[in-house]
């Protein structure tokens, strides 16, 4: 037998027990009203479990003898058979049996040579209204003095306390004489209310905090039996942690389980033919974050079987077996515990969501085309999106994976999702073991100490001069690490606790600390990176719950108190859109020298389509009204920051006057011989990486043609920009 | 004006805010402390002093000199520590007082004159000697939805 077999029986001979106990009060409550309905639904109940559990551990012994007992308690439910004493007692005699039977699958770990006919036959005579076989045929000494028990006049049963006046009523509870077994199963566990488990939880994070602090303490005193009992305390407190965090952990599959039966009944309703595998039902997890995860679980299977598996038809149809395979996988891995829920359905289809995103305005039509896959299939997160072709009663409603990705975040897990076209989807997710104790990194900034959980945390970095500087786009630095480039963001500034990084007078960025939340890397710069530390989670008062950027406050070693930065918040308030996705996967492909890679500001322009600006040559980027745009001697001034700044036209045309305020213009500031000169285009659209390829010239034109990620693009050649402008003057 | 409880308080624990005697029903007091290592917390609303650590316990400190929008300079560091509802906030005063009996014979409503801020804060005034005792409301001092900006005029006259 495996150890999680071993597991099973255990869990139901506790149950059983419990549930035996309570059934011996539940006849006694119904020899006295016994037309209590909800009572005999109660035991009924009972049995049915056990029969049921029984069958499916296969002791045979023990399910004929509750589907007896199931059999007789149907016919009083249902009202076809009275409930008297005798029947009662003989369903007492039911249940001792099965103490007996149980009993002897704990010690042996087989049901034993207990023979349940006698008492099984007993029942099925009562069951057919015909009058109990008196005589017993084969005398075990146990069935004897249980039926003796049950014959309501001389007692066997030991139980002086409660002497029976004779005939009057059948034992209460006729207890079978052999059970001395030492220490059953009921005693080795303990029911534990969760309120308990939930103080004990908090103390033992007391417990840490005052560890912490002395902890500290010893390093700064330096007294040797400071440290040694400062070390001993450190090991116990961390080691009844764990335990304590034990004690509240259950297995994922309390809540799996379930799941097999959703997804039959759905796929029949939907006419598919599904096989659920389940692997890793015994993983770990904090019952909060059980809770937490359930519906979200629910959500993404039912979206699995309705909208990635196929019918059995087109199954067919694509080469694939008419039943499809949804697959559950849950395992432990560095600290936190992945869920995969994958099937071999039909996949995303990315079309269809491209489409769609149009359609509800999502994108437009520009960002469509060149969307990469990585980037639409993230367009299943976002709040009302379907790409179900009709509302079923299932799913298909718009709200769904947004609801799953944001109850995830919520706990401080991750969603991610993979498609492969006509091969399937498996959605991965990242879950924290528990919630009330987090790893997190420590840092400073404008002397206060903030606490940053370690689930967003990818790498620290230290920005330095020279290549590991700070640069900017328009008014957003930005750092390049490695292949990527990492929008920056201030921490001091962005709580109010400095101003604004300006461009003008750039602040040294010395530490990065490089977040992923939301699907998007950033780097959130700090002045200090101090530790890494346990911290116990306490949620803010009342009147500071609507201050999003943080998501509680804890006790730091030295008793002060330090706010929690919350990440996905604060990748929310900062909207980063993973725009490097399309970049990063054409380094992957590795097709393109990367010597010549560079990036590009690309600008949508008009009729002429998508212009590129190399981004070294852009100074900063600014957008204007229309209406702020003046014409001064024929050439084209806008005030920007207390200064007069030239605008020129890529086509030399001037803007059309006066019009409609509210529309923007997007102007591409750049230095050329001292000169700051910003060139006009529609809007911004996107700052690609990509190694140009080819192209032609046209004569009398500033701009060539480029092959940029796959697109065409206009790259404008500024300093011809600038002598067709100047001959525009001399004209 | 409702009060924190549906019965009048007997007995106020009284702190000096800036130069006004206010008290608060000693039945929400939960104790006096001594605040020290305020934690500030950005972005919070003005009033908000920060966070400070009571047995392990965090608790928000609310100035109330500048809750009740009589300066922007803090106030120094006495805490009175209530509790309203199973939640527990500190508020900052200038100098503790006594634990004072009050009866309905000392209860003076407040005045029609008072600003809105007062009016949300305030919810009766005690004529004691030698100084009125205003009674705040803890309810009021709590509900920072939308008054989080605290006015520089209105407070208590």
């Amino acid at each position: 037998m495996t150890a999680v077999d071993d597991e099973v029986v255990r869990e139901f001979l506790v149950e059983s027990r419990e549930n035996l106990d309570r059934l011996d009060q539940d006849f006694v409550k119904l020899e006295d009203n016994p037309s209590d309905r909800d009572g005999i639904a109660s035991v009924f109940r009972t049995i049915h479990t056990i029969k049921g559990t029984a069958g499916f551990l296969a002791f045979n012994k023990l399910e004929t003898l509750t589907h007896a007992g199931e059999h007789v308690l149907s016919k009083i439910r249902d009202g076809a058979l009275e409930l008297t004493p005798e029947r009662t007692s003989a369903l007492l005699a039911m249940v001792d049996k099965v103490r007996e039977i149980l009993a002897s699958i704990q010690a042996t770990g087989s049901e034993g040579d207990a023979d349940p006919r006698t008492c099984r036959e007993r029942l099925l005579a009562i069951a057919d209204n015909r009058p109990a076989t008196a005589p017993v045929p084969e005398a075990a000494v146990a069935t004897a003095e249980v039926v003796a028990s049950t014959a309501s006049a001389p007692q066997v049963a030991q139980n002086p306390s409660t002497p029976k006046p004779a005939a009057s009523s059948p034992p209460a509870t006729p207890t079978p004489p052999e059970r001395t077994q030492p220490a059953s199963s009921a005693e080795s566990t303990v029911r534990v209310h969760v309120s308990l488990l939930d103080r004990l939880m908090n103390l033992v994070g007391e417990l840490v905090l005052a560890r912490n602090q002395i902890a500290q303490a010893g390093s700064v005193i330096e007294d040797p039996i400071l440290v040694g009992a400062a070390q001993r305390l450190s090991a116990v407190t961390s080691e009844l942690q764990e335990g304590v965090m034990k004690t509240r952990m259950q297995p994922i599959g309390s809540i799996w389980d379930k799941l097999p039966r959703v997804v039959r009944d759905l796929s029949l309703t939907c006419g598919k033919q599904v096989r659920v595998e389940l692997e890793g039902r015994e993983t770990e997890l904090d019952r909060t974050i059980i809770e937490a995860i359930k519906d979200p679980l629910t959500h993404i299977v039912r979206n699995a079987v309705d909208h990635g598996i196929e019918k059995p038809d087109a199954r067919a149809a694509a080469g694939k077996p008419r039943t499809a395979s949804l697959r559950l996988r849950a395992y432990h891995e560095g600290g936190q515990v992945n869920i995969e829920i994958a099937d071999d359905g039909a996949g995303i289809d990315v079309d269809a969501v491209r489409q769609r995103a149009l359609e509800r305005g999502l994108i437009d039509a520009d960002r469509a085309r060149v969307a990469s896959e990585r980037e639409l299939i993230a367009m299943i997160f976002v709040p009302g999106f379907s790409t179900a072709k009709t509302v079923s009663n299932v799913s298909g409603r718009g709200v769904g994976m947004d609801v799953v990705k944001t109850n995830i975040e919520r706990i401080g897990g991750t969603v991610d999702l993979i498609s492969a076209r006509g091969r399937g989807t498996t959605v991965r997710l990242k879950i924290p073991l528990t919630l009330a104790i987090v790893p997190a990194l420590v840092v400073s900034c404008a002397d206060e100490r903030f606490a940053i959980p370690q689930a967003s945390l990818i790498e620290l970095v230290r920005g330095a001069d020279g290549p590991n500087r700070v640069e900017w786009v328009h008014d957003a630095p930005v750092f390049r690490l490695r292949d990527e480039v990492l929008p920056l963001v201030y921490l001091d500034a962005t709580l109010d606790l400095a101003p604004r990084p300006e461009r003008a007078a750039p602040r040294p960025a010395t530490n990065i600390v490089v977040l992923k939340a939301e699907n998007a890397l950033f780097g959130l710069v700090v002045d200090e990176v101090r530790d890494t530390q346990e911290i116990v989670v306490k949620p803010l008062g009342k009147e500071l719950k609507r201050l999003s950027v943080f998501a509680g406050a804890t006790i730091m070693g030295d008793g002060q108190v330090a706010l929690i930065v919350d990440v996905p918040a604060l990748a929310r308030r900062l909207a980063t859109v993973p725009a490097e996705d399309s970049a990063a996967d054409d380094a992957k492909e590795g097709v393109r020298d990367e010597r010549l890679r560079e990036r590009f500001v690309v600008a949508h322009a008009g009729s002429r389509g998508h212009v590129a600006v190399p981004l070294h040559l852009v100074w900063r980027l600014e957008e204007f009204d229309r209406s702020e745009i003046k014409t001064v001697a024929g050439r084209e001034v806008v005030v920007c920051r207390g200064e007069i700044l030239r605008l020129i036209d890529i086509d030399g045309a001037p803007a059309e006057q006066g019009g409609e305020s509210g529309s923007k213009v997007a102007v591409i500031v750049h230095q050329l011989d001292g000169d700051t000169v910003g060139v006009r285009v529609g809007r911004i659209v996107d700052i690609v990486e990509a190694a140009p390829r080819g192209g032609g010239k046209t004569d009398g034109d500033p701009t060539v043609l480029r092959v940029l990620d796959g697109e065409v693009a206009q790259l404008i050649d500024i300093a011809a920009l600038h002598t067709v402008e100047k001959a525009g003057d001399r004209a | 004006m409702s009060s924190t409880s549906t019965t009048m308080p007997s007995q106020l624990c009284t702190f000096r805010v800036s130069d006004a005697w206010c008290g608060v029903d000693v039945r929400a007091v939960q104790e006096v402390v001594l605040v020290r290592g305020i934690t500030r917390v950005p972005l919070a609303p003005d009033a908000v002093r920060g966070l400070i650590n009571l047995r392990g316990q965090i608790v928000t400190v609310i100035d109330l000199r500048r809750r009740l929008g009589f300066s922007h300079q803090q106030a120094a560091h006495h805490g009175v520590v209530i509790c309203h509802d199973g939640h527990v906030v500190g508020l900052l005063v200038d100098e503790i007082g006594d634990v004072v009996d009050v009866g309905s014979n000392l209860l003076a409503d407040p005045p029609a004159t008072i600003g809105p801020l007062g009016r949300t804060l305030i919810s009766c005034a005690y004529k004691l000697a030698p100084e009125l005792v205003v009674s705040l409301s803890v309810e009021g001092l709590l509900a920072f939805e939308d008054s989080n900006r605290t006015m520089a005029h209105g407070g208590i006259a």
